[in-house]
């Protein structure tokens, strides 16, 4: 596997190039002729290189004075002059400065910039602990529904039926996927979902008279985890991986007390092991008088496999933006909704959607409310795009994706066993943890050089250096929706790079619309606007 | 269904037999069986695009998205002009991650860039953060940033804030520990003399919005004295819109303005995604929350960009990090830079003109109607309260009978006011620019006929 120009992925699959899609034939043994790579059947989730190679300016540099696209609606209004409307001492002197540019320099503008980056869409995207799947078109046509995008949020419930019935039917959805009882939508991001989680928490300990002051954590855990703890008030102790890249048990047995709120784990870990003390895990924290907290970041992992409820956790934050494919923007919106056991159900946040007997939809908030955490009812057309991809995959659909993310993981760090050092010798679910140290040893390449490179080669890098507990780390997640021709291209491409020396790879990258980056100046002559260009602020 | 598992059965095969495995079962061994879901997850099985999209309409069906728009409270039935509806929902700004490798990332972390500075212009302040979730969030990272600054745990919090993000202070502050003092209204503004003299603990920050909740504009430069008076830090809530016209907050004496940007660019959307609008001072740089984008250089010495003062951000400080922000809202601050370009200098001044127009003529065309009356006096810009002599959510559901959203209710359910002539519930309305003479004279005449 380490030859580059080994056959392309059909021909060492054996499968029939010919027969397309789901429920196909089964593969004959035909043999293949192998095409040149680009043209395998299949073809491959891969860019070439973005074409943004010259620089944009900024849309402050293309505003000409008196230039505008800006169009307003006929209103035969009286046409009052400002004075007239405000009082003077209120008004600001002069116009606030914005670009003045027509519209067709604007949209040529953000089109170029969008050369300038890379995207699922245009290939793939094994950013661990990422789930960056393909996100279907169809979920963007649902989100664009009138009847659902020009909805007031403060409309009445009675006006506002079918946002109420989608919504709840989606945390009816969620609860029956993780194992939970009840749901609130609100938390807009998975970090706000985990903060969430830790108020429920501090309200299910207090209701009963306990004020705990500490949360358990792995030292594998999302950097997050910790900062919300902090945020939740409460002190993070951190529990070490063991051997086997599973919490060490002792460890958590020596740490476990009656100060001890609670846990945070996902499971698959991740490193993409599955944690298999989990019900010793559970006994102990509940025997302790602690909850279990699932950062849901994992769960593409175990879809129709297995429930966090049934492992015994309490609470679960699920992040849509993740396993549901409501695609991440670049950095956002996401959507972290929490769902808990029916101990928990009186404190989550309110109002939650609720069915009356009669078939109608209304709000209603539990009785001890840990309160609002959202201006309004979370992040909703990020909630539909969600519920739209659970209708098209359905249950059966959902163990699919399971099984897709699985095998391709699986798959793929096979295809790099013997070169890319492997931590932890247990098999792996949806992503796995790699490491260059031994290629570092041998011929300087670090994990940052493979990601550079892996640029050049039209793919997006892995996560590198995370977790923190693994030197060198390459966090690899391929999800489901990349094909075994995109996944080889990959492993041809890693395999490719490994052979290489790391004094040469750390020119890289070379093709991408501008090469590494200088991050030290960028903290030390700090530019965060246009206007601060002349007079950094750092 | 799985459609989007795109192996075929022969390649599934294939790729088993080289793990040594004879079904896709086996892949899932290493979980502990009695884990193991015995079932199928209790739920449909996949629907074709077809059928699910028909779903989808039919439940975007029930609701009444087609009425015409007086409500506002904090989410605004701006005009979305084409440009902004297309641009920003390319596939290279919708499907990419946060931009972690910046080599390939330049569109999105330009267009950050770009953001950072009109929101920073926005505010009249020196430093923009690329995004919070929405204004409530925002105001929560404020306060929690004035919390670390000043080493105090008291806010004094103007309860012309807008009634939800206030409650969602109180959720966050169970977990920073924060103690928020309510500080009440009188004629429509803020009166802080209600808290200095009771007060005995310094506030970390004072809290106000502008125009507040009632649609009210409050003097920023009186919170500013008494938030030196006190040596807090002032947090402005701020209306973008009507910062087309209004003197800035940062130049009145904002260490802080946060807001919420739907009203660039981003639909209703029953509430979300929307876009928490985050500018501070120089001097609180270090502990600004989420992410920065700062200009710099690649090795050939071109211009690039990157998220930068890493070290204050949760992946890298976990437990020490003083906010816990990851993913925000990028793809919602991509349209608000668009929909800021698209208008331009001229057409945010526009903009904010045609909005407090048409909220003029809309007040006085409900001030003619008997019975219904100002519920406060301060000066108003682009939405305002009125009392009305019917039960405000009855008359909600009257009008949109007729076709209209005629507000939001509003009053002591919300523990706005404590002045008692305020006490009495009411109705907030809005009109923006889309709202035609002919729309609002037949809101008039709808309301009449409600009262009536």
């Amino acid at each position: 596997m380490t030859d580059p120009t080994a056959p392309p992925v059909t021909a060492a699959l054996g499968g029939d190039p010919g027969t397309p899609g789901r429920g196909a034939a089964p593969a004959d043994d035909r043999p293949v002729i192998a095409p040149p790579v680009k043209a395998a059947p299949g073809g491959q989730a891969r860019s070439a290189p973005l074409i943004g190679r010259d620089g944009e300016p900024t849309i402050f540099e293309m505003s000409v004075p008196g230039r505008y696209a800006w169009s307003f609606p006929r209103t035969d209004l009286p046409e009052w002059s400002a004075s007239e409307l405000v009082p003077v001492e209120y008004l600001r002197p002069a116009p606030l400065e914005l670009p003045e540019v027509s519209e067709r320099d604007l949209v040529g503008h953000m089109t170029r910039l969008t050369h300038r980056q890379y995207s699922v869409d245009l290939g793939a995207y094994p950013l661990g602990s990422c789930t960056m799947k393909y996100n279907p078109k169809a979920c963007d046509d649902a989100a664009s529904l009138p009847g659902l995008a020009a909805v007031h949020p403060t409309a009445p419930a009675s006006l506002t039926q079918g946002w109420l019935e989608l919504l709840w039917r989606l945390g009816n959805i969620l609860c029956e996927i993780t194992g939970m009882s009840a749901v609130t939508l609100q938390p807009p991001a998975g970090a706000a979902g985990e903060l969430t989680g830790l108020l429920l928490m501090r309200a299910w300990h207090e209701a009963r008279g306990d004020r705990r002051t500490k949360v358990l954590i792995p030292d594998s855990a999302h950097g997050t985890n910790p900062a919300s703890v902090s945020l939740g008030g409460y002190q993070t102790v951190t529990i070490p991986t063991d051997h086997r890249g599973l919490l060490d048990m002792a460890a958590l047995a020596d740490r476990l007390d009656d100060q001890v709120a609670g846990i945070m784990l996902t499971n698959p870990n991740t490193l993409g092991l599955f944690e298999e003390d989990i019900v010793a895990i559970a006994q102990a924290m509940h025997g302790a008088g602690g909850l279990l907290y699932y950062d849901g970041a994992n769960l593409n992992a175990i879809l129709g496999v297995t429930r966090p409820g049934d492992m015994g956790f309490d609470i679960v934050h699920l992040n849509l933006h993740k396993t549901f494919a409501v695609p991440h923007g670049g950095g956002g919106p996401g959507a972290g909704p929490v769902a808990v056991s029916p101990r928990l159900a009186q404190f989550l946040p309110g109002p939650l959607p609720v069915k009356a007997d009669d078939g109608s939809f209304d709000w209603y908030t539990p009785e001890h409310s840990i309160g609002r955490i959202h201006s309004w009812h979370g992040n909703a057309l990020a909630l539909a795009r969600a519920y739209t991809y659970i209708l098209l995959n359905g249950g059966d659909g959902l163990r699919r994706v399971a099984e897709g993310a699985v095998l391709n993981a699986r798959w793929l760090r096979q295809q790099l066993e013997g070169i890319y050092d492997m931590p932890f010798d247990r098999p792996n679910l949806h992503e796995f943890v790699t490491s260059t140290s031994t290629l570092k040893r041998h011929q300087g390449l670090r994990a940052l050089d493979v990601a550079k490179r892996l640029l050049e080669e039209g793919f997006h890098a892995p996560t590198v250096y995370f977790p923190l507990i693994v030197e060198e780390a390459l966090m690899i997640e391929p999800t489901e929706t990349e094909s075994p021709q995109t996944l080889q291209a990959l492993a041809d491409a890693l395999l490719r790079i490994a052979t290489e020396d790391g004094e040469e790879a750390r020119r890289a990258p070379r093709t991408t619309p501008v090469g590494r980056v200088d991050e030290a100046r960028a903290a030390r002559r700090l530019i965060p606007t246009w206007d601060a260009r002349e007079h950094p602020l750092s | 269904m799985g459609h989007y598992v795109p192996h075929t059965d022969g390649e599934l095969a294939t790729m088993l037999a080289s793990l040594g495995l004879s079904s896709l079962d086996q892949l899932f061994d290493c979980i502990p069986a009695a884990l193991r879901l015995a079932r199928g997850l209790d739920m449909a099985d996949g629907l074709s695009e077809p059928d699910t999209l028909e779903a989808l309409a039919g439940l975007a069906g029930r609701n009444h998205a087609d009425l015409v728009c007086f409500a506002g409270a904090g989410a605004y039935d701006h005009g979305v002009p084409s440009a902004t509806r297309a641009l920003p929902f390319r596939s290279e700004f919708v499907t990419a991650y946060t931009p972690y490798q910046p080599e390939v990332s330049q569109g999105v972390l330009q267009a950050l860039f770009e953001y950072q500075t009109m929101v920073a212009r926005l505010a009249g302040l020196p430093i923009a953060n690329a995004s919070l979730y929405d204004g409530a969030a925002a105001t929560v990272e404020a306060v929690n940033l004035a919390g670390a600054a000043t080493g105090r745990e008291t806010m004094w919090v103007s309860g012309g804030l807008h009634p939800h993000w206030r409650a969602v202070l109180r959720t966050y502050a169970a977990g920073s520990g924060h103690r928020l003092v309510d500080v009440g209204l009188r004629n429509g503004v803020t009166d802080w003399s209600l808290v200095t003299d009771g007060e005995k603990e310094p506030p970390g920050a004072l809290v106000v919005a502008s125009p507040n909740y009632l649609g009210c504009l409050e003097d920023i430069g009186a919170a500013r004295s008494v938030a030196d008076a006190n040596g807090a830090r002032l947090v402005v809530a701020a209306d973008p819109v009507s910062a087309g016209l209004l003197r800035s907050p940062g130049e009145q004496g904002a260490d802080v303005v946060v807001g919420e940007g739907q009203p660039f660019g981003t639909p209703l959307s029953f509430g979300g995604p929307y876009l928490g609008l985050f500018a501070c001072r120089t001097e609180l740089v270090r502990r600004l929350p989420g992410r920065l984008v700062g200009e710099t250089v690649d090795v050939e010495g071109r211009k690039a960009y990157v998220t930068t003062l890493r070290a204050r951000e949760q992946d890298i400080r976990r437990e020490r990090a003083s906010s816990n922000v990851c993913t925000n809202q990028t793809l919602i601050a991509v349209c608000c830079m668009v929909q800021l370009a698209w208008l331009g200098t001229g057409g945010l001044r526009e903009l904010a003109l045609r909005c407090a127009r048409a909220t003029r003529y809309t007040r006085e065309a409900l001030l003619a109607i008997p019975g219904v009356e100002p519920l406060v006096d301060a000066p108003v810009l682009r939405e305002f309260a009125i009392r009305l002599p019917v039960d405000p959510a009855t008359v909600v559901d009257r009008l949109a009978e007729d076709g209209f959203l005629a507000g939001v209710p509003v009053g002591l359910a919300q523990g706005v006011v404590t002045d008692e002539r305020e006490g009495h519930d009411g109705l907030l309305v809005a009109a923006t620019e889309r709202r035609t003479r002919a729309q609002i004279d037949a809101y008039a005449a709808a309301m009449e006929k409600a009262l009536a």
